[in-house]
């Protein structure tokens, strides 16, 4: 009866043997590859890359699959491993306007230098299940071949629509506004380096920069929902989608014991410039105001919500009404990292036999002290 | 193992913590903030625990590690077994034999020795927190010594229930400056901490705080001269050594709701039980 109650070696080694079998299913069937995920479940993979901050498809896809699926448990994984390397250099500032635009959109102008460009996006589908997908194996008898047959034929549509082939050194639309000042200009003027949040510890007030590197590893939905309630009068920020573009951005390093620049590689990135209103004062005349996401892979609905909380924390550099959760620096930034709620959430399945051993003898002994109370009371009226 | 560093932090890593350390050990009480790591264990697990640990630990050392007093509870369990694997170190439950003890929820029984450390996992580290939840504000009643509001919820709390209603983590003074959260041990444990020989480090992992009580510092659970503070007390004793003074669990064996009181301290338990054997 003791040792049950107080578990043991044992118990964790046969759960960690359940757990293996849970993951693994039914051995008729033949184990996921890491090609597969990375392959078939790219908006997974991205989204376990932002959220657990490291820019590696191929361990990204290992996480997704040691974790069964469980997107925040493999989000948990990655950050866990990122955590032990080395940080060896600091990139140049990546160059978005540089970037080979895969998808580029405004909804603030109908039509914007270098075109709108929808590319490969779930909007504008009808949300039908397509049941052809059940069996699609037996139907081609080899994925790779349908991927690619469907992709050719994509290819003449996006052609028709007048779309130049190279698509990079697209200027970002909020540009022109800048230069007729309709905008705030937001060149950092920062010469220092950024403070950095996973070397350093969040000290409330932060800087924009800070806030922006919160948010981007932040729990998507959390920041969905946040972003949503902005929309909703919780601290209005007027929103207009100015840009969002998704493409290959090249990373370039500087050593310094070299002291010239060396591209290694390119990433893909969502990035999203949200236009938003301000009303101006008498010193300074009304213009737009700007919110800002930027997030790994194809992870628009993230950068969108980025770029919402974004804004709504700038309230204080514009005087404006506070009072919602939106606007709280502290609130958003202390709740938004998924791997410290979902700890500190899971760890109630902890034993508190302590404090609740402590909590039950302090309340046995106020209510006997009030039944002791309303006994004495009754003889004393008798 | 070889693909992690000694202890799973790298050294620069460890570097760092250690330099919160000492700023914690300089300034009884006080929060450091430090650059916490992910771990390989969920935040509220004792990855702040982990990491002070993981930052002192050396070849040499001798590891305990207990939950809620116990050797063999599951989280007990886990956290010796990962010092294990990434320090190949010794371990033991014995709590005069161990360097290091790591601990959620209690203080042994068996009173701690100089040179031993004792190693607090703690969920939120800001006593004043669920007074005034804004770090900027609670930062500032530290700095200015603005303690009036948690003398008051004591003073509300026995206005409405006649007693303080704080059973764990009751708020203590170090040194006669900051008023500081002794993690979520009982208030039975609170009176060991108060000039203890042994170094006392404290971890929050999540909220990225380290804070410390050196050895023999004044440590004193806040009360009222009229409601002086008292520790849990029982009628019964502990059924496996008989123990009259150690915190007792309480077990419920059957569904009759007969119930059976225990040592929560298992180590303490076990070495009385076989000292009368």
């Amino acid at each position: 009866m003791y040792v049950a109650v107080k578990g043991g070696e044992q118990a964790i080694t046969a759960a960690h043997k359940r757990l293996a079998e849970k993951r693994r299913g039914s051995l008729d069937e033949k184990p996921l590859t890491i090609k597969q995920i990375r392959q078939q479940l790219p908006y997974a993979v991205d989204r376990v890359m932002i959220e657990g901050s490291l820019y590696d498809p191929q361990l990204a896809a290992l996480a997704i699959k040691q974790a069964a699926g469980d997107l925040i448990e493999a989000i948990f994984l990655l950050r866990a491993f990122r955590t032990t390397l080395e940080r060896f250099c600091d990139s140049q500032p990546l160059d978005t306007g540089k970037m080979h635009v895969e998808r580029r959109i405004s909804a603030a102008f109908k039509d914007v230098p270098g075109g709108q460009v929808l590319g490969p996006t779930f909007d504008y589908t009808h949300r039908l299940l397509d049941f052809s997908l059940l069996d699609e194996e037996k139907q081609t008898g080899c994925d790779n071949e349908s991927d690619q047959k469907e992709a050719v034929k994509t290819e003449p549509e996006s052609l028709e629509l007048g779309i130049e082939h190279d698509l990079h050194d697209f200027p970002h639309v909020l540009k022109s506004m800048t230069a007729e000042g309709l905008i705030e200009n937001q060149v950092s003027e920062q010469q220092q380096a950024n403070f950095d949040i996973t070397q350093q510890p969040m000290q409330f007030p932060v800087d924009r920069s800070t806030r922006l590197q919160a948010l981007a590893r932040g729990d998507e939905g959390f920041l969905l929902a946040l972003g949503y309630s902005t929309q909703r009068g919780y601290g209005r920020t007027h929103p207009f989608a100015g840009e969002i573009r998704i493409g290959q951005v090249d990373l370039v390093i500087e050593p310094e014991e070299l002291g010239f620049q060396i591209e290694i590689g390119e990433i893909t990135l969502s990035e999203c410039e949200m236009i938003n209103q301000f009303k101006g004062t008498k010193e300074i005349k009304p213009m737009f105001t700007r919110g800002y996401g930027l997030a790994f892979g194809h992870s628009e609905r993230k950068a969108m919500s980025m770029a919402l909380i974004d804004r709504a924390l700038r309230g204080k550099e514009f005087n404006e009404d506070f009072d919602s959760p939106a606007q709280d620096e502290e609130f958003v930034l202390s709740h938004a990292d998924s791997v410290e709620s979902v700890g500190f959430v899971s760890h109630l399945k902890l034993p508190h036999y302590v404090d609740f051993q402590s909590e039950l003898e302090l309340i046995r002994k106020i209510r006997k002290e009030q039944n002791e109370k309303a006994e004495a009371k009754v003889e004393s009226a008798a | 193992m070889n693909e992690y560093n000694f202890a799973y932090l790298d050294e620069h890593t460890k570097r760092v913590i250690r330099r919160s350390l000492l700023k914690a050990v300089s300034i009884p009480g006080y929060q450091v903030p430090f650059p916490g790591r992910e771990m390989p264990m969920p935040y509220g697990w004792g990855t702040g625990g982990i990491q002070v640990t993981a930052s002192v630990i050396g070849k040499d050392d001798c590891l305990k590690v207990i939950d809620q007093g116990a050797d063999d509870t599951t989280n007990a369990v886990s956290i010796r077994n990962f010092f294990k694997r990434v320090c190949g170190i010794r371990t033991t439950e014995k709590t005069d034999e161990t360097s290091i003890i790591q601990t959620r929820h209690r203080i042994p029984e068996t009173a701690l020795k100089a040179g031993q450390i004792l190693v607090y996992q703690v969920p939120i580290p800001e006593p004043l927190r669920f007074i005034e939840p804004r770090e900027t504000e609670t930062r500032t009643m530290h700095a200015l010594q603005e303690y009036g509001v948690m003398h008051l919820k004591l003073y509300e709390d026995i206005a409405q229930f006649g007693h303080i209603s704080t059973a764990y983590a009751y708020p203590v003074i170090v040194n006669g400056r900051y008023i500081m959260d002794p993690s979520p041990i009982p208030k039975f444990d609170n009176p060991k901490m108060h000039r203890m020989p042994a170094l006392q480090l404290f971890g929050a992992g999540r909220e990225k705080r380290i804070y410390a009580v050196p050895p023999y510092t004044d440590v004193v659970s806040l009360d009222f001269e009229d409601h002086p503070f008292d520790i849990q007390q029982w009628d019964e004793s502990c059924a496996l050594c008989g123990s009259e003074v150690s915190f007792l669990d309480e077990i419920i064996t059957d569904n009759d709701g007969i119930r059976l009181h225990l040592c929560s301290d298992s180590e303490y338990c076990a070495t009385r039980v076989g000292a009368s054997q």
